[in-house]
């Protein structure tokens, strides 16, 4: 059962993604960021409704673990069309949102069978088709998060190469790179030390807080208008 | 083997993505000028030096504080302890690393500064509104 602290993290959490939809309705920027705030206020009923089934369920019950597996993949996957939405942005006045978005379809669509076949050659003897899924939706939404990673880099490279000023955008990219690495490097140290997997398992809300904060800060005290000089920010010294 | 490459891959990405994100909250203050007032009671004159910090944020931690900023003085500050451990031990190896990381040290100065002159502002204003009948 989570303690008081867990539920303490879990609120402030929920809180920062309804900020982040919040700041970027107030800034006027809901429609031009319109996936990443989709995601967060999809975050948000996510949230409440894990909540509710706490409460309902309980914590330890198979209800409970169903729902949190399958609304985190539903979750995980409106993160890469955020991420995609991202990409588009950059790539606006390439006019190139149109390969962005096939791009997008291509590559889910490749994780969704690549992570079919994981489970497919996994699962040799007769299995409940409802056991398979289950699998299927954990690979998929832990696949996802290592694509989402390896295309943040490349995000992050494109807009170097490409001199992207805006720093509203630079922050949102930024802070979703650094999201994506520290949920990465939290699965693995959970796979290499499955002994302490309760620490591990504590780190994940607070982890997730860091994208809702990161977001919130950038709708709010950054004006669109804002601009930066990429070459400032890259890891280079001289 | 798997899950240690992860760990090493996405180790290398965050602290990329770290730095590049705290260097993008300090590109922020940079184009803000420093008041008199903050230099006043900084004792900064000139240019920041890359030991200032710490004394900023002793401070900083005087005024009423603002929510908003307390995770970016946050991040900053674990940015900051960050260089001081790289200048500490790589820098012994590259002479170079250990100028850039003094430079960097001073822009989290400078960004504390600026967060300095805010909070002193907002501290006005909250004690001008009290004060009003």
């Amino acid at each position: 059962m989570p303690g008081p602290l867990q539920y303490a993290v879990w609120i402030l959490c929920s809180l920062l993604e309804a900020s982040v939809v919040v700041c970027a309705i107030r800034r006027r920027a809901f429609r031009q960021y319109f996936f990443l705030n989709l995601y967060m206020a999809s975050e948000f009923v996510a949230s409440a409704a894990r909540f509710e089934i706490v409460r309902h369920y309980g914590f330890l019950s198979l209800t409970y673990a169903y729902f949190y597996y399958y609304s985190d993949a539903l979750l995980t996957i409106l993160l890469f069309l955020a991420l995609s939405s991202l990409y588009s942005e950059v790539f606006r006045e390439l006019n190139a949102e149109r390969y962005v978005q096939m791009g997008s379809v291509v590559l889910l669509a490749g994780t969704a069978l690549f992570s079919f076949a994981v489970v497919h050659q996994s699962f040799t003897s007769v299995q409940p088709s409802g056991k398979i899924f289950f699998h299927f939706v954990l690979e998929i939404s832990q696949n996802l998060y290592f694509v989402g990673l390896v295309l943040t880099y490349i995000l992050w490279a494109a807009i170097l190469k490409l001199r992207e000023t805006r720093t509203r955008l630079i922050q949102l990219v930024l802070s979703l790179g650094v999201y994506f690495s520290l949920y990465a490097a939290n699965y693995a140290l959970r796979n290499l030390y499955p002994s302490a997997e309760v620490v591990f398992v504590v780190l994940n809300p607070l982890i997730g807080c860091f994208l809702p904060f990161a977001w919130a800060y950038a709708f709010w005290k950054l004006p669109e208008e804002a601009r930066l000089a990429p070459a400032r920010l890259a890891v280079s010294h001289r | 083997m798997t899950a240690a490459i992860i760990l090493v891959c996405s180790v290398a990405f965050l602290m990329m993505f770290f730095v590049s994100y705290c260097r993008s909250l300090l590109a922020t203050s940079s184009s803000v000028a420093l008041t008199q007032e903050v230099r006043d009671v900084t004792g900064i004159t000139s240019d920041i030096a890359p030991d200032d910090f710490s004394r900023v944020v002793q401070l900083l931690q005087l005024c009423p504080d603002r929510p908003e900023e307390r995770g970016r003085i946050r991040t900053v500050s674990l940015y900051y302890r960050l260089l001081g451990v790289l200048r500490s031990t790589i820098s012994g190896v590259a002479p170079s690393l250990k100028s850039w990381a003094d430079q960097e040290r001073a822009q989290c100065g400078y960004f504390a500064a600026v967060v300095l002159g805010q909070r002193i502002a907002f501290s006005r204003d909250l004690l001008a509104q009290q004060m009003q009948p």
